[in-house]
């Protein structure tokens, strides 16, 4: 047992730190430390940056254009890339749906899908949740009809991430209404300019455009668009969200964001002493600080353990939503008042005009308004649990 | 970076596990807290042939040069069967001090004693009115001749009834709540002057106040130097609070256990109480807290060694914060689902709760350190 980086890790941490320092362009750190609103141009950008270098994928393979790192070398990445500023990749493609299709979609598919993940070429959105089908995922009724060598789609999913952006969406669908809801379900991707597609867009309690309602009127999708076999999506959606989980950890960008809101709490003002004098609220940093170098080692310990993560990632999923959402939280009580104005128009980058109370604090009620999905998402926190009391505690 | 134990560690492990299983049951376990001594001598002999009491010791006197990693498997282990034997008094406080600050004519002297498990040691620091606070200390040692007269009164002292000699904290100058002037004495219990109140504590282990009266002791019966023993103090106690929050994991594994098994089995209303959600969701969180634990403990145990005192401390105050949180979240909540049983002496659970409860108690509980974690961000900022 040793807690300690090896020096090759630390070498590895030197390399990435210098190559954020070299090559991430002022405008996309300023965007990403002022938390302004994220940039369809800058997200591309910054893939194609580190697709360049050939690390456009930190959790892929070799074998099919990845860096082939390992898991600590991954957290590493995501800790100095938090801290420069860069931007978080975008997981629909790269985490979600590429493991489906290294591991079960067939030659083809890999080829044609995966370096357009890998450059950033292609965006992609995910097509899981729909009106009636949120927790009880199995229950969705978005249909796929086979005829001759097409599917013909119908139904709605909602809650599309960035859906406006996307070209192409991973849908779950049903091809069978026999035997149990998860038996019928296929895993089918999706070309977002096929006619019969609609994105109407779901404004969030901050104000953002973020997520949608897609809409699909007979959709006429190639056959070969079908990962896996026919009525086996079930399987692959359940990997897929395996993958989702760890990842929601979050640890790099949680770290990230109690540096600065240790920094915060230092330059804010409490009358006539800086608000880390604040008995009630420094205690509460100091919690908040066990509770996410916990986190940090729990994860560390749950991805080198050689069992690999399973069900105990619904642990991570949890622990490091809570955590996100506190952080957050902290950031907006942290300017008071000053956190109280709406100023949309101040998320954007050449934003000149006034403001109410510090820089920082202008973002932060947004922010903390549009975290709380984070508990909702990727499978309710609730829902978490329940994957703990069944496949952990065998409840 | 990894987090697996070496093959020694394991088979370590495996051989506690079982002796825990099969030889301090909890029939066993009630018979040695009703006995006279509240501890079993031929428990103590067993841990001495397995090698467990000189494990962190020097090889040089007969130990086997292991550090604090081993120190966490020895406690989850008890911790998982609420050994009550004066381990963590006398190996890893007692034994710890004399290791790192005791001469090599102390260290030959006692140590050796404690890895035959010949000798019961215990560390009387604690005074009434200092609570958590380490460099509160009113107990005296007054330099007379070559000799020195210690007087003071001493609470808490771990098993300090069982041992045969004790190490004392006493002033040697500065004020009450000064770190330095603060010196370590070796002092046999028997010696004139030393009165011991002998308690019983809830979770059946045994706890003592102990007077001191002009109680005279040589001066090589000083331990590290004289006026600057408050690191070694300090550094003692924060293996005392690595090694408890590995018992805490123990405890609350064993706790998990129980109440799993008991939900499984218990049933209401036509079924087993578990098929219910808001027990699935109770026992998910007594299980999330659990791995958080056990993390904090892992951290614990890495730090506990080290001499960076800050980077020590703060890891040891977080994880204790933590434990202690996690201890008391998973004792109640063990209990409460056991229902009516879980407060009846007759269930394994209560004991354990009643062990988590007492450990977020000992070397400062939740409040007290996340009031270090505070104060060292503050610490920070200047």
């Amino acid at each position: 047992m040793d807690l300690n980086y090896t020096p090759e890790q630390e070498a590895f941490r030197t390399e990435v730190r210098q190559f954020l320092e070299d090559n991430l362009p002022d405008d996309i750190r300023e965007r990403v430390q002022k938390r302004l609103r994220p940039d369809k141009a800058m997200t591309e950008r910054w893939q194609k940056i580190l697709f360049d270098k050939g690390w456009g994928a930190s959790t892929w393979p070799k074998e099919y254009g990845g860096t082939g790192w390992d898991p600590i070398q991954q957290i590493i990445f995501e800790e100095e890339r938090a801290l420069a500023g860069a931007p978080r990749q975008l997981d629909f493609g790269l985490r979600m749906v590429a493991p489906v299709i290294m591991t079960f979609g067939n030659d083809e598919q890999k080829q044609r899908f995966l370096p357009g993940i890998l450059s950033g070429e292609d965006w992609w959105c995910q097509g899981y949740s729909e009106p009636g089908a949120g927790s009880d995922l199995a229950s969705l009724r978005t249909s796929a009809k086979r005829e001759g060598d097409h599917y013909i789609v119908n139904g709605q999913k909602t809650w599309t991430t960035l859906g406006q952006h996307a070209d192409w969406i991973f849908c779950l669908v049903r091809t069978s209404n026999e035997g149990k809801p998860q038996q019928g379900i296929s895993f089918l991707l999706i070309d977002m300019n096929t006619p019969g597609i609609e994105v109407r867009p779901i404004i969030m309690l901050d104000g953002e455009h973020e997520i949608n309602e897609v809409y699909f009127d007979n959709v006429k999708v190639p056959a070969e668009n079908l990962i896996g076999e026919e009525n086996q999506g079930w399987t692959y959606a359940k990997f897929l969200l395996g993958h989702e989980r760890t990842g929601l950890a979050n640890v790099g960008q949680w770290k990230a964001m109690m540096k600065r809101l240790k920094e915060v709490a230092r330059q804010e003002q409490d009358g006539q002493r800086p608000l880390i004098e604040n008995t009630r609220f420094r205690d509460r940093l100091a919690q908040l600080d066990a509770e996410l170098r916990a986190l940090e080692l729990t994860v560390l310990r749950v991805l080198t353990d050689k069992r690999g993560p399973g069900p105990q990632a619904s642990i991570l999923k949890i622990r490091g939503t809570e955590i996100g959402q506190q952080l957050f939280e902290m950031l907006m009580e942290a300017g008071g008042q000053d956190a109280i104005a709406h100023i949309p128009e101040a998320l954007e980058l050449d934003y000149n005009g006034p403001r109410a109370g510090s820089m920082e604090a202008t973002p932060s009620a947004g922010d903390y308004f549009n975290m709380r999905k984070l508990s909702i998402f990727g499978g309710s926190n609730e829902i978490q649990r329940n994957i703990i009391s069944q496949l952990v505690l065998g409840l | 970076m990894n987090f697996d134990l070496s093959e020694e560690q394991q088979m370590l492990n495996d051989s506690l596990r079982r002796f825990v299983t099969n030889e301090y049951g909890f029939e066993k376990r009630g018979e040695i807290i009703s006995s006279g001594t509240g501890i079993d001598r031929a428990t103590w002999s067993n841990f001495a042939e397995m090698g467990l009491l000189g494990f962190t010791f020097p090889e040089d006197y007969d130990g086997l040069g292991g550090n604090a990693i081993d120190t966490m498997v020895v406690m989850e282990n008890f911790g998982r069967g609420l050994v009550v034997e004066p381990y963590l008094a006398t190996v890893v406080l007692a034994g710890g001090l004399i290791r790192d600050a005791g001469n090599d004519a102390q260290k030959a002297d006692i140590l050796p004693g404690i890895t035959s498990g010949e000798r019961l040691l215990a560390l009387a620091h604690y005074e009434p009115g200092a609570r958590y606070n380490l460099s509160h200390v009113q107990t005296t040692a007054r330099k007379d001749g070559d000799h020195f007269q210690i007087s003071g009164q001493k609470t808490a002292v771990l098993h300090g009834g069982q041992a045969n000699q004790l190490i004392v904290s006493a002033r040697t100058s500065g004020g009450v709540n000064d770190e330095s002037g603060l010196s370590l004495f070796l002092v046999d219990s028997s010696a004139k002057g030393v009165k011991v109140d002998d308690f019983a504590t809830h979770d059946g282990h045994r706890t003592a106040e102990i007077s001191f009266s002009n109680v005279t002791v040589g001066a090589d019966n000083l331990i590290g130097i004289i006026d600057e023993a408050f690191p070694a103090i300090e550094k003692a106690v924060d293996l005392g609070i690595a090694a408890l929050c590995a018992e805490a994991v123990g405890a609350m594994e064993a706790m998990n256990a129980a109440t799993l098994e008991y939900i499984k089995t218990r049933k209401q209303f036509g079924v087993p109480i578990g098929k219910f959600q808001v027990l699935q969701h109770r026992m998910a969180d007594m299980f999330i807290q659990t791995e958080q634990t056990k993390t904090m403990a892992i951290l614990a145990a890495s730090e506990a060694d080290s001499n960076d005192r800050a980077s020590r401390r703060e890891a040891i105050s977080m994880a204790k914060t933590l434990v202690g949180q996690g201890a008391r979240y998973v004792g109640q909540q063990g209990v409460q689902l056991h229902g009516g049983m879980g407060v009846t002496d007759e269930m394994f659970a209560a004991h354990l709760f009643k062990r988590l409860t007492l450990i977020n108690l000992l070397f400062g509980d939740a409040d007290h350190h996340l009031a270090q974690v505070s104060d060292g961000l503050l610490a920070k900022t200047a």
